[in-house]
């Protein structure tokens, strides 16, 4: 990570960061490792794979390749999208199980975070939550995403 | 120097030698005088030895090297090819194997040292000498004598050189020795000493060995047996032998080899354990034998082998093993454990030749596209036209040449198979014969690595099921050797496999009783089955047709499994037999599993794709022919009853309804084998060739009835479906 630090010319290279792209669900910020993130495209037809797992949207034809794409709001739990001309799918690049597209109602920038500034939740029903750390940028509050927990089954 | 970077080629190139090994030593067995084939062998061997040599795969070179020398020698005409020396080849071959696939997991070439491979393969060498007697051996005899000091003419005790063991064979020895007392057995050793005017000692010291090994197992050569069988001796060599039997008569027997001079022996078996446990050091340095220390395989030999090499071919180039050969066992020890997985495709050069000459084209073609642009903004029409018709011609080839290089001829799966049905022979004790056409057929990678082993299992059926024993055959007017034919051809896109026996056939009252037992049909409904039906039976779990369970066939995972993997593999299997006079089983494969031709249909607002040859017919039904059978709709077509499926209840798709119900439905009829069954469908959109996507991991879906994806001419995902899951 040091390292990472160097070649960017940042010159905190002893605190060890982790850059996130902060997205919108609600009103609310969520922050992705991105590192996992392969791609963001916008909103494009979708075609619905039938009787699949219901917080998958379908599939999608990313430059040649066949993508799912699943609705974050559906698989937390939230209201169903509507998408906007911000609505984005960011494609995340899961080690050896593939690519996987996520919508969020918007991307918002990216942030680079100290890993000792990011707290972590309390453990209160912490089995079904999606994230494991909140961070903080400019008043912000980050909440930062557990990618296991969004790539998991029947969560 | 670091080898593991070569590991995968290695492992290719082995792969391909033992083949063509297995194939000229099949050769070989009918055609046992056919030079040609000899010398491949010997090139075959010679190569694999360099290889395992470089590599540093000791064992497997030391293994090759002498199935080589074999070869030399029946190259020279010292020794016939004869059956049981291709038995002992094929045992070779599949240690060679065994190494193999331990360096394909491990990167090791594991422990095994096939040492009685080896033994078997130095008899035959020693036959050779035996008959004609090499000029290296006079040589070797005119050093003898200047050396020859120590036995001298002492008393029988100084003469007995059999409990000097080195201390680095110590352990391995007592290891061996505690094994042999498990088994009840006593240790002895055995010190031999030939007269010294003796021509061909290592011939006369195989004649003691194969003496002695009547009665008992040797289980330490000092010098090594490498070294004995390379006459790197004087006048004595020592053994030690494993036996329940009387000693007295081992001795004889060993005494009984003409040109023995003395056998001393002694029971070996406490001051073997007593010396490892105490692990003297001192005692053990008089062994001072000539030839290169006996420990199993250190540089010396190494280099010995290597000059062995030189001297038996000049006209190679001997690869360097010598120098790699001390640093490649680190190499091979540091990466221990991580399995090599090769999945690569060897492509003809010719057909990479193609694929490069149309990707040029494809260039040329872009850039004519790019001058079209004119300067003034007005594009002329017929060039452009001309241009694109052009494209498209490139593509459509260079999409016939990409598909070329995925295909493969079935010729690697089936090369094997020929052994397999010798063996088999063997081992049933019926006599039978492979014959195989079309072994040239191409299908692509992923079929091809996939259909070996339903084949497999269809071989070892006929063989162990089919192929009566000689005596019914000849009561049956057959002639004396069975034969299985396997052949395979192309039928438009589809590549045909027949497999088929002139053996024995299905007993269908057999079946028909056993289906009974089993409880599938009552005894009346099996009256009603017709022929066809009953063999089906063959094809269901746990319905093993075999009066016994044999390691070849009948454990009732046989037929089902062979129907599973070619369905999965979008094939079907059928079978017709005749009892009394054979069965064959033809299975049928798509030419490629990434392209298919399908017919697009709309179903809602999507589009998928049926894979056309699952389509029998398409029909116009008017919704008052639509008939209930159990409730459920059925049409009556052409005198058969087929069920329909409407494909948009099933996907889940929004009904509108306000829409205005079809007067007419679109009916797809889709069969397997004999079922039938009709997809109602709104749209048909024509036919199309599509490459097949799979959905990836994350995406599921129940029964597993949309099989894949594909991307349209426009970039729109069309979902295919398998209607196969339907059935």
């Amino acid at each position: 990570m040091a390292e990472k630090n160097e070649i960017m010319g940042l010159d905190f290279s002893e605190v060890e960061t982790i850059q996130y792209i902060v997205v919108n669900i609600g009103g609310e910020h969520y922050g992705l490792d991105i590192k996992y993130v392969d791609n963001i495209v916008r909103m494009q037809r979708i075609t619905r794979v039938p009787n699949s797992q219901p917080y998958f949207m379908g599939i999608i034809n990313l430059r040649g390749e066949i993508v799912p794409v699943m609705s974050i709001r559906r698989k937390m739990g939230f209201e169903d999208d509507e998408f906007t001309n911000a609505s984005r799918i960011i494609i995340l690049k899961i080690e050896e199980q593939g690519l996987l597209g996520v919508i969020f109602d918007a991307v918002r920038e990216v942030v680079t975070l100290s890993v000792d500034s990011i707290e972590k939740p309390s453990d209160s029903n912490a089995k079904d939550s999606f994230i494991n750390g909140i961070g903080k940028s400019n008043d912000e509050l980050i909440s930062i995403f557990d990618i296991d927990a969004i790539v998991e089954e029947n969560r | 120097m670091d080898v593991s970077q070569y590991l995968e080629i290695f492992i290719d190139e082995t792969g391909e030698h033992i083949q063509s090994l297995s194939d000229h030593i099949m050769a070989l067995e009918s055609e046992p005088e056919d030079k040609d084939t000899i010398n491949e062998i010997f090139r075959a061997a010679h190569s694999l030895k360099g290889m395992a040599g470089t590599m540093g795969f000791k064992r497997m070179q030391h293994l090759t090297h002498d199935m080589e020398n074999v070869f030399q020698e029946v190259r020279s005409d010292k020794i016939k090819v004869n059956s049981e020396m291709i038995d002992v080849l094929f045992q070779c071959l599949d240690a060679i194997d065994g190494y193999l696939n331990t360096i394909k997991e491990t990167s090791n070439e594991g422990e095994n040292d096939n040492e009685a491979i080896i033994k078997k393969l130095n008899d035959f060498i020693a036959m050779a000498n035996g008959e004609a007697a090499a000029p290296e051996e006079k040589k070797e005899e005119a050093k003898a004598p200047a050396a020859k000091t120590e036995g001298g003419e002492a008393g029988g005790n100084d003469r007995a050189h059999y409990s000097e063991i080195p201390d680095d064979d110590i352990d391995s020895v007592a290891s061996k020795v505690s094994d042999a007392l498990v088994d009840g057995n006593k240790i002895y050793g055995f010190t031999v000493y030939i007269a010294s005017d003796c021509l061909l000692k290592a011939a006369r010291a195989f004649l003691v060995f194969k003496a002695v090994e009547e009665n008992g197992k040797i289980i330490y050569y000092n010098p090594s047996s490498e070294d004995i069988e390379d006459e790197k001796f004087e006048d004595c060599f020592n053994f030690l032998l494993s036996t329940s039997a009387d000693i007295e008569t081992i001795a004889a027997a060993a005494r009984a080899v003409s040109e023995i001079e003395e056998v001393i022996y002694g029971d070996v078996t406490d001051s073997i354990l007593l010396r490892a446990e105490a692990d003297e050091t001192g005692t053990a340095v008089a062994v001072a034998e000539p030839a290169a220390a006996p420990a199993s395989y250190d540089s010396t030999k190494e280099a010995s082998n290597e000059e062995t090499t030189a001297v038996t071919v000049p006209e190679t180039t001997a690869p360097a093993a010598k120098s790699q050969s001390s640093s490649a066992p680190a190499a091979a020890g540091k990466n221990a454990a991580k399995p090599v997985t090769s999945r690569t495709v060897r492509v003809d050069i010719e057909k990479l030749d193609a694929l490069m000459n149309q990707v040029s084209e494809l260039i040329i073609a872009k850039n004519s596209l790019a001058s079209i642009q004119p300067s003034d903004g007005v594009i002329d029409q017929q060039s452009f036209n001309d241009q694109l018709e052009y494209l498209e011609r490139i593509t459509t080839n260079l999409h016939e040449s990409v598909m070329k290089v995925r295909m493969v001829p079935i010729e690697n799966v089936v090369n094997k198979y020929p052994r397999m049905i010798r063996d088999l022979s063997r081992k049933l004790g019926k006599k039978m014969e492979l014959h195989m056409t079309g072994e040239e057929t191409e299908l692509d990678r992923t079929v091809v690595d996939q259909i070996g082993d339903p084949l497999q299992h269809l071989l070892r059926n006929s063989a162990d099921h089919g192929i009566e024993s000689a005596e019914v055959r000849k009561e049956r007017g057959k002639p004396e050797v069975g034969s299985i034919n396997l052949d395979a051809y192309q039928e438009g896109n589809n590549v045909i496999i027949k497999v088929s026996d002139d053996g024995n056939g299905v007993d269908t009252e057999n079946v028909k009783r056993k289906a009974i037992e089993r409880g599938i049909v009552t005894a009346d409904q099996a009256e009603n089955l017709s022929e066809k039906e009953i063999i089906d039976f063959l094809f269901m779990p746990s319905f093993s047709m075999a009066k016994q369970i044999t390691d070849i066939s009948g454990r009732g995972v046989g037929l089902d499994v062979v129907k599973n993997g070619i369905e999965t593999l979008g094939g079907d299997v059928e079978v017709k037999s005749k009892f009394g006079e054979g069965t064959t089983f033809t299975v049928r494969l798509p030419l490629t599993l990434a392209i298919i031709q399908a017919l697009m249909v709309t179903v809602g607002d999507t589009k998928y794709a049926i894979a056309l040859g699952s389509i029998s017919n398409i029909e116009n039904i008017n919704v008052s022919e639509i008939k209930y059978v159990e409730q459920k709709e059925v049409i009556h077509l052409r005198g058969t009853v087929i069920h329909l499926c409407r494909l948009k209840e099933l996907l889940g798709c929004e009904e509108d309804v306000n829409a205005p119900k079809p007067e007419n439905l679109i009916v797809v009829v889709v069969s397997k084998g004999e079922k039938q069954l009709g997809l109602v469908v709104d749209e048909l959109d024509g036919q199309t060739e599509i490459v097949i996507k799979s959905l990836g991991k994350f995406i599921s879906n129940e029964n597993k009835v949309i099989s894949g994806a594909t991307i349209l001419g426009d970039g729109e995902v069309a979902l295919i479906l398998d209607v196969n899951t339907l059935m």
